[in-house]
């Protein structure tokens, strides 16, 4: 009797101490938003009560998680809220909202006719058309659609080749490697390829993190479960699953059971992110890495906010460090402002580089020979809100590695 | 008439006595509300808030149950803000006879009380937190009500319809001539000076305390104080009101209030001297838990918010049997009749639920001994506030896009809420972060509706009534009640009494989330504000 508490997400035990309020970026910048503790566990009472007590402005929160790192509480409160829209918002999403959330589909469509959409959506007359049409700010740069993805490049380039490793492991790349990145994906299996492991892809889908922000609620379910499924597979033949984007990772293990309420427990401790699978390898000896002798590079690390979430930035930090020739600088923790699709509408632009700013400032203040991160969404915002270029830590690994030699040392005895 | 005089006095400030001094204000008497603390310091506000059906009392006590369900239905349309339909369901476990289902519902049936058997995977559809292993169900028409609400709509009905109110107004004696009542000896501790009210009737509606009130009288009155103690859980567990299906015992009744659901009661004989200081014992907690898991078993695994308990008003039944001459459950006593003495009215026993019917039979006796043949409104005037709609409606009326601060206040004043002004950004800030509770509906309390410190406050917006619990609310309200009325010391010394009452009620359930919160409050006050030790 009275053992333990079981509130949905941990809303009671919120002690009002309010840290998650002070921590929140968009707090600070929008007065529009009721901040994380009124939205969270306050509002979550008051949605019990009567769900009429919704708030449309929920919306605003980014779901930076920042009010759950803070909480000294355990609250999952960024869950709750994004919960509270999946229950209770019955809006139909706009059309905007729509094209923004389908990351996997606009890359489909662009895909074909790359050149001309990238040349198209940087015009400026384009750019006004969709702020004005579809509410998606014109001040807005747009990441680059790729003519050849990722999956193509490794079916011709890479497939045939990973039989021969005797570790295999399946590689969860996201959107942004298919369509926009493909080097992340190239480097990816480069570098596990010199350690010894195979890489295997999954059938996958959009993790769907842009439809849960978006409040594409039925599509995002039917992803979430394609890829919980195809990770069980994986599983079943002994499969880790590696991902190279923070943000996916963080959706597939946490936010399929928190906010969608679908079942990954025995599948979810299998899904890690690349920097952590490969720190975890080389501190139990079963790995080595051989870094070129003039790599030289001043790096800044941005810890992306879902990085925070996960708790595992320690692991690229320690990485990077390996490297002779990095002198690292990681900067003070805080949000670059775009959280997805977040910052591409209009109404939260303004916001959005506000909440930004900070991150800039110490960037140019800096002024790196380039900037680590391992959101692809925070290195549009960075790219575009500074004069610095953006890496993927596995793509600086790759650069700084001596494959070859690197591959030698992992050679079984 | 001078200004001390009164066609009646209304002794209690209650949902009884509110309701009372409604009702005779608006037959036209001149009439004075006088109370020694605040409205709902008693009983009104130390119960479940149930708007019972009557189907608690079909079988037992038909005659409660008539009165019980047509005061429901009043109540429905004179006190729409105050009152949410949620139904109720009364549930038979496996330990529970289902036989006395039949029993149930065709008692029911004669007190004139819908009730609907139900499949019990149909009631857990109703009720998802109601105890899976349900052998049957009965829908009944049972709801919530706001009794702190309730009261003070009376309340403030009566002083608009011209009746004087005197909080903090303890009645110290009675003014005789002879066999005649004729007056009230007052202290009126807000000033510490004495006084004397004169009244044609005098009508006792103290509750328990009227058993003292009487006695001022040279009148006995057999009553029996009985504690009921009940706990309120931090947020709403159940949307019906859940009871079980058998004779009325302990902890049977879960009843979701505003933001809350509470369980309730015991019920435990105590001594007179005993009702001041009302104390939940260890062994009440205990049997509220798990007789309360029995109808939720959710309960066992739900923060505890605090606490409390009442004294029932029962009379009993070696009293005078002429006294008795409504039910079982009302009392309404004529002392000339039944004692010799005039000008001496008490009114007692009953529920909540049958207020309005207790001031009513009250009030008719009261314009019977002046003769004066005004008719009873009150099953048909509206109290104020009380609008047609539903919350969403009513909030949509009076604002397109009505905020989460707006819903609550139409959640509190029903229509009223038009009044209060949200307008400015200070105004429409909040004080109570839990209850979402503004500036403004603070500052409209403290000049409108007799609010003298910050406990009369929490009754009438529910400041300090949410999971903190006074941590974040307490000192900004003190401040707005410092500016508005007291000043700074006697603020301070509200202040330091609000904290010890929340605390006295988390006291028996201390333990888990809600002992962190009241540590970390007490961290607040001490070591961030700097009050601690000399609050």
């Amino acid at each position: 009797m009275q053992q333990r508490n079981i509130s949905f997400n941990n809303f009671e035990q919120c002690i009002k101490c309010t840290i998650c309020t002070v921590y929140c970026p968009v707090v600070s910048v929008n007065p529009a938003f009721p901040g994380p503790k009124q939205a969270g566990p306050d509002g979550e009472r008051l949605r019990l009560k009567n769900k009429f007590f919704f708030d449309e402005n929920l919306k605003f929160c980014m779901n930076c998680k920042r009010c759950e790192v803070a909480c000294p509480s355990g609250v999952k409160i960024a869950d709750l809220i994004h919960s509270a829209r999946r229950n209770y918002d019955k809006q139909f999403p706009e059309l905007r909202d729509v094209v923004l959330a389908n990351t996997d589909l606009m890359g489909k469509f662009a895909r074909p006719v790359a050149p001309l959409v990238n040349s198209l959506i940087s015009t400026k007359p384009a750019k006004v058309v969709m702020d004005v049409m579809l509410d998606i700010d014109r001040n807005r740069a747009f990441p680059k659609y790729q003519s050849r993805g990722f999956r193509g490049w490794f079916k011709k380039e890479a497939r045939a080749a990973q039989d021969c490793y005797r570790n295999q492991l399946a590689y969860f790349h996201g959107c942004s490697t298919e369509y926009q990145h493909p080097e992340v994906g190239k480097a990816f299996v480069q570098v596990m390829n010199a350690v010894g492991w195979g890489v295997r892809l999954l059938k996958e889908k959009c993790c769907g993190v842009a439809m849960i922000s978006n409040g594409l609620w039925s599509q995002v379910a039917r992803n979430a479960n394609h890829n919980i499924a195809e990770f069980r597979k994986a599983v079943s033949r002994g499969l880790p699953i590696v991902a190279t984007a923070s943000t996916c990772t963080l959706t597939m293990r946490d936010e399929y059971p928190h906010i969608l309420g679908i079942d990954n427990a025995d599948v979810r401790d299998h899904i890690t992110l690349v920097e952590k699978f490969l720190f975890e390898k080389l501190d139990a000896g079963e790995i080595r890495l051989v870094f070129k002798n003039d790599y030289r590079a001043r790096i800044v690390y941005h810890i992306p906010c879902h990085m925070e979430k996960l708790g595992w930035s320690i692991f690229t930090e320690e990485l990077i460090r390996m490297i002779p020739g990095v002198s690292l600088t990681v900067l003070d923790s805080g949000c670059c402002g775009i959280a997805g699709t977040y910052g591409f509408k209009k109404e939260n632009y303004a916001s959005s580089q506000a909440i930004g700013k900070s991150v800039f400032d110490q960037i140019n203040a800096l002024s790196p020979d380039f900037v680590c991160c391992e959101c692809e969404t925070c290195k549009w915002q960075i790219e575009m809100s500074t004069a610095y270029k953006v890496f993927n830590p596995i793509v600086i690994l790759a650069e700084a590695l001596d494959l070859e030699a690197t591959a030698a040392a992992n050679q079984p005895r | 008439m001078s200004t001390n005089t009164f066609d009646v006095i209304v002794i209690g400030g209650g949902v009884t006595g509110s309701g009372t001094a409604r009702d005779c204000s608006m037959r036209g008497l001149k009439t004075l509300l006088v109370e020694r603390h605040d409205i709902a310091t008693g009983a009104t506000g130390r119960n479940h808030g149930l708007l019972h059906s009557g189907a608690r009392y079909a079988v037992s006590d038909p005659e409660s149950a008539r009165e019980c369900i047509l005061e429901n239905r009043i109540l429905k349309k004179i006190a729409r803000h105050c009152i949410e339909e949620t139904s109720g369901l009364f549930l038979s476990l496996p330990e529970d006879d289902l036989s006395y289902q039949d029993i149930f519902v065709k008692a029911c049936g004669q007190a004139g009380i819908k009730a609907e058997v139900l499949d019990p995977k149909e009631a857990l559809r109703l009720e998802p937190s109601a105890n899976p292993l349900i052998t049957g169900a009965v829908r009944v028409p049972d709801g919530a009500v706001d009794p702190f609400r309730l009261c003070a709509s009376n309340m403030v009905d009566a002083k608009s319809h011209g009746c004087q109110v005197r909080m903090y107004t303890e009645v110290t004696g009675l003014v005789m001539e002879g066999e005649t009542v004729t007056g009230v000896k007052v202290l009126d501790h807000l000033t510490g000076q004495p006084g004397e009210y004169y009244g044609s009737v005098i009508v006792n509606a103290c509750g328990i305390w009227g058993h003292a009130v009487a006695g001022m009288a040279g009148i006995h009155i057999g009553m029996v104080p009985a504690k009921g103690s009940l706990l309120v859980f931090a947020h709403r567990v159940n949307d019906v009101v859940l009871n079980r299906c058998r004779r009325p015992a302990n902890a049977d009744i879960l009843v979701p209030g505003d933001t809350v659901s509470v369980i309730g009661t015991t019920s435990t004989n105590i001594e007179f001297y005993d009702c001041d200081s009302l104390h939940v014992t260890p062994e009440e907690v205990n049997l509220l838990l798990g007789e309360g898991a029995k109808l939720a078993p959710v309960l066992n695994e739900t923060r505890i918010l605090r606490a409390y308990a009442g004294v029932r008003p029962l009379v009993s039944d070696d009293s005078d049997p002429s006294g008795r001459n409504i039910s079982r459950g009302i009392v309404c006593l004529d002392h000339e009749v039944r004692d010799g003495v005039k000008g001496f009215v008490t009114i007692t026993g009953g529920k909540l639920m049958t207020y309005r019917l207790m001031a009513e039979l009250a009030a008719d006796l009261v314009c019977r001994k002046l003769g004066h043949t005004a008719r009873c409104m009150t099953a048909e005037v509206p109290l104020p506030g009380s609008e047609k709609g539903s919350l969403e409606s009513i909030s949509k009326r009076l604002w397109n896009v009505p905020t989460t601060l707006q819903k609550a206040l139409v959640g509190r004043a029903g229509g009223s809420a038009k009044q209060i002004p949200l307008a400015d950004d200070y105004a429409g800030s909040l004080v109570c972060e839990c209850e979402e509770v503004s500036v403004s509906e603070v500052d409209a309390a403290i000049e409108n509706l007799e609010v003298h410190n910050l406990l009369d406050l929490r009754r009438r917006t529910r400041v300090g009534m949410g999971t903190c619990q006074g941590e974040l609310c307490a000192f900004r309200v003190a401040g707005r009640l410092a500016k508005a009325k007291s000043g700074a010391p006697k603020a301070r010394a509200d202040l330091k009494e609000f904290l010890n009452e929340r605390w006295k009620g988390m006291y028996p359930v201390a333990w888990g989330d809600t002992l962190r919160e009241s540590a970390y409050t007490q961290w607040v006050y001490s070591e961030i504000l700097g009050i601690g030790e000399k609050l």
